[in-house]
């Protein structure tokens, strides 16, 4: 089915494509069919930078347990690095 | 039939290829056009792509229906979105909501403008589409009209309730159900939860209400997308059976 589960929100940091580095300014997380990961849906991560062109993106499909242990790893690392001071 | 051709016809083959066309807004846009190797006047057809985008499957789908003695146009609905592969493309399409419904809509009333003017085209036409592009062939034959015969391929959300209506899909296909003035061909695979088979039966009722001429085939063992042989929600049986049904009823509507 088409789900059309999407959110997207401004993000800054930087992604590695198929031409290297670049700057990503914006973040998309869907739920939809998958294009690569040989199941029909999949959580669909996209780090972009339309400004450079639609190449300029860094795609990940993951299945649903894979997303929520990504998740909880981004939490913990996230409150580790809180607590470690050392925040940029 | 699929595979039912003569091997001795003249007439066997097709030349395909993209080209522009005056699309909505009179935005020249791409489109895929396939045309059957004959002399003779043959039916047109507007194939509506799916949501993952204007897609090599779309364009595979395209040459079938031209194998079959059609004239195809197939519309890129993305094509204001940028170009790049079909996945970069429709991730961008993706993070902006999706297409709008009123683009794709003007971008098909175009397309039939352009088969119906064109020489090869006897004027019979039809409209077909799978997955988001058979709620849309639903909806542009509900809300343009003029088209022969339409044909919806597991098209989810053509009933939505309200709290799943975006900026992009503002408005229920199946609301439009009373202005449809073509007969409708639905195939649908009952273990899809999009449209699931509680809302295929909803949508026959609705049909069923206004007296709509239509048809409607539901197979046992498929999911969404039973077409799709790049997938794993592929259905062999179900999907040359289903074939076979397309077939049939674009003949019996648009070459008679």
């Amino acid at each position: 089915m088409c789900t059309m589960i999407a959110v997207t929100s401004p993000v800054t940091g930087t992604g590695k494509g198929a031409e290297g580095w670049f700057p990503i300014t914006q973040a998309t997380v869907g739920y939809d069919h998958a294009t690569h990961s040989g199941t029909a849906h999949a959580l669909l991560l996209d780090f972009t930078n339309y400004d450079l062109g639609l190449d300029a993106r860094v795609a990940v499909e993951l299945d649903l347990d894979s997303g929520r242990a990504l998740l909880a790893q981004l939490q913990s690392a996230i409150e580790a690095a809180e607590a470690s001071g050392q925040v940029a | 039939m699929w595979n039912s051709f003569k091997t001795d016809d003249d007439h066997l083959g097709i030349s395909a290829g993209i080209t522009t066309y005056r699309a909505g807004n009179g935005d020249e846009t791409h489109t895929y056009v396939v045309r059957p190797t004959t002399d003779g006047p043959v039916p047109g057809i507007v194939l509506v792509h799916h949501m993952p985008g204007w897609d090599e499957f779309t364009q595979e789908f395209a040459e079938r229906l031209g194998r079959h003695g059609y004239l195809v146009t197939c519309p890129d609905l993305y094509c204001r979105f940028g170009h790049g592969t079909p996945d970069d493309v429709a991730a961008k399409v993706r993070s902006e909501g999706g297409v709008h419904d009123d683009s794709v809509v003007a971008d098909c009333e175009a397309a039939a403008q352009w088969l119906r003017q064109d020489p090869q085209c006897s004027g019979k036409l039809g409209i077909i589409g799978p997955c988001s592009g058979g709620r849309h062939a639903l909806l542009v034959a509900s809300r343009v009209g003029g088209f022969d015969a339409v044909v919806d391929l597991w098209g989810g959300g053509v009933i939505m309730p309200d709290d799943q209506l975006t900026p992009a899909r503002p408005v229920a296909p199946i609301t439009y159900t009373a202005d449809l003035d073509a007969p409708l061909l639905g195939i649908f695979g009952n273990d899809d939860q999009s449209p699931t088979p509680a809302q295929v039966d909803e949508h026959q009722a609705e049909l069923e209400k206004h007296g709509k001429t239509f048809e409607f085939h539901r197979y046992d063992g498929a999911g969404h997308g039973f077409f799709y042989y790049h997938t794993p929600m592929y259905r062999q049986e179900q999907a040359m059976d289903a074939w076979d049904k397309v077939f049939t009823f674009f003949d019996s509507h648009l070459k008679r």
